[in-house]
């Protein structure tokens, strides 16, 4: 417990560093994520016959070990953050993705309906019906790619892109348990406080008209 | 008044769920369009607003022909209810209420002084109901709340799809009687789809019987009792009625004596005049002859056949309106 604190108090500035670098890696790929899914998914939920193909070509991203992912850009773009940060922004996709198209996919029909009956435009029914009532379902697909990026991130170490894995990465090159496992916890709680303040934030997106 | 003229709609898999209609609705009257499922009058109905477009034909408003108009445009000038309610459980019941007039940008004040009043003439407190949700009311107030919306951008038509048909039997019996209070307020040009004879006798000026996609007869409810255009008419008529007894209710068949034919030769079968309107009607079906002798005291006081009882039938729910 000792060694652990003095590693701690000894390293300060480097587990800082790399902690705001792996804050920096996770926070970028999950809004460049966001930003290229959420579209995506308003889109495949208009003109449904691209959402299994669309989904489909996220979903292997998926299945692509992590480490493998990385290893496979780094002949294409090289070394360094860009590297890291595209392998995590395709990981960053398929849970955005899918809670876009099925939360707006889930809207009831009727209120749908009634929307167009009454004379809304489409893009109407989609900012003011559809956006507000997927937006629980979008957030918890945020969150699941957060919790999601913030651990891949420690693998960015192998292209040189920093962060937290850093930290892990040497410890297990010079045997020291005490430094892995203070680049491993700082990795825990970021995954922890990052999941706590998404899920206030989804709680906080459900429509209070929902809640009763 | 709404024209239908020559209007065909075949759907892509060929079905033809409209043949030829050329049908004049009168204005500012509620007209219900009734028929068995699949008959054709929820696409009627949607051609009106153009949810649904003829492949052959043209609808007129007014004598506009509505081709040429704007489907936006044409939808926020047309009330709208559906039968699943759909109000936005997301919106307050203000909000709700208000998205036509919002749509139409009508200044904030008129739209709340609008929705209130309107609130208020389906017996919702707009100081208890405006800032709630819809989830928080019951399936009654929800369509309460449904006609109302589709009330407040102040249209002349409004297209109501089996509004009442998801709620209860008592609830809609409710609703049923306010929005014919309500249209003797209004007065608007009401297309009122449904599929309960029970509904569109108590409530219609005018009904619509179709079915497969062709109008069978148009006419007050009287009309359609009277003078049944066919045999499908007078066979939706009434076995509807003897289906669903509701409006047969416990009257007794003495109180219909007026109604009644004095003079009968054929045969008759003899019925006691506190027999109640639904079990005469069950006695003539079995019976197999054209009129009950109704006997009140050992004594024949007239004779009733299927179309008496319909007509003592249909002031029984009138009656229970009142």
């Amino acid at each position: 417990m000792n060694a652990f604190v003095d590693t701690l108090i000894s390293r300060q500035d480097m587990i800082q560093d790399a902690f705001i670098e792996h804050i920096y890696l996770s926070f970028v790929a999950v809004a460049i994520g966001i930003a290229i899914a959420l579209p995506t998914g308003v889109i495949i939920a208009r003109y449904r016959r691209f959402a299994e193909p669309v989904i489909g070509v996220t979903a292997i991203f998926q299945t692509i070990p992590s480490l493998a992912l990385f290893g496979f850009l780094v002949p294409i773009l090289g070394i360094g953050s860009p590297t890291a940060l595209i392998a995590l922004i395709i990981y960053a996709l398929l849970p955005i993705l899918r809670n876009t198209y099925a939360g707006i996919v889930g809207v009831d029909g009727s209120t749908i309906e009634a929307g167009r009956g009454m004379g809304m435009t489409r893009t109407q029914i989609l900012r003011q019906i559809e956006l507000p009532l997927a937006l629980p379902f979008i957030m918890a697909g945020v969150r699941t790619a957060t919790v999601l990026t913030v651990g891949i991130a420690t693998l960015a170490t192998f292209v040189g892109a920093g962060g937290l894995g850093d930290i892990i990465y040497r410890g297990l090159q010079s045997y020291n348990n005490s430094l892995v496992l203070a680049g491993a916890l700082p990795v825990a709680l970021l995954a922890i406080g990052f999941d706590l303040i998404l899920k206030w934030i989804e709680k906080r997106a459900t429509p209070k008209g929902l809640k009763i | 008044m709404i024209r239908f003229d020559k209007v065909t709609k075949r759907f892509p898999d060929g079905t033809e769920a409209l043949k030829d209609i050329t049908l004049d609705l009168p204005a500012r009257q509620l007209t219900a369009i009734i028929g068995p499922s699949g008959c054709g009058k929820t696409t009627l109905m949607k051609m009106v607003n153009k949810l649904e477009n003829p492949t052959a034909g043209a609808i007129y408003i007014d004598d506009e022909p509505i081709t040429g108009m704007d489907e936006v445009k044409l939808r926020r000038s047309i009330g709208y209810v559906i039968q699943r309610i759909g109000l936005f459980p997301h919106m307050t019941i203000a909000d709700n209420v208000s998205l036509v007039p919002k749509l139409l940008n009508w200044p904030a004040d008129k739209t709340d002084e609008r929705s209130r009043e309107l609130l208020q003439l389906v017996g919702l407190d707009p100081d208890v109901f405006m800032e709630r949700y819809p989830l928080e009311l019951s399936g009654g107030q929800q369509q309460r709340v449904g006609v109302v919306r589709a009330l407040a951008g102040d249209p002349n038509i409004v297209l109501m799809d089996e509004p009442f048909s998801a709620l209860d039997p008592i609830s809609r019996e409710q609703l049923q009687d306010e929005l014919r209070h309500l249209q003797q307020e209004i007065h608007k040009t009401i297309i009122f789809v449904t599929h309960d004879m029970d509904e569109a006798l108590k409530i219609a000026d005018t009904i619509v019987v179709m079915k497969d996609g062709q109008v069978e007869q148009i006419g007050t409810p009287q009309q359609l009792i009277d003078e049944p255009a066919n045999e499908f008419v007078r066979n939706f008529i009434g076995t509807e009625r003897i289906n669903q007894k509701r409006s047969f209710g416990e009257r007794r068949l003495k109180e219909f004596v007026s109604l009644y034919e004095t003079d009968w030769a054929g045969e008759a079968e003899p019925a006691e005049a506190g027999m109640s309107v639904g079990d005469a009607h069950q006695l003539l079906e079995q019976s197999g002859k054209p009129r009950l002798a109704v006997v009140d005291k050992g004594e024949v006081v007239g004779f009733a056949g299927e179309r008496e009882l319909l007509r003592a039938a249909l002031q029984t729910g009138k009656g229970a309106t009142a």
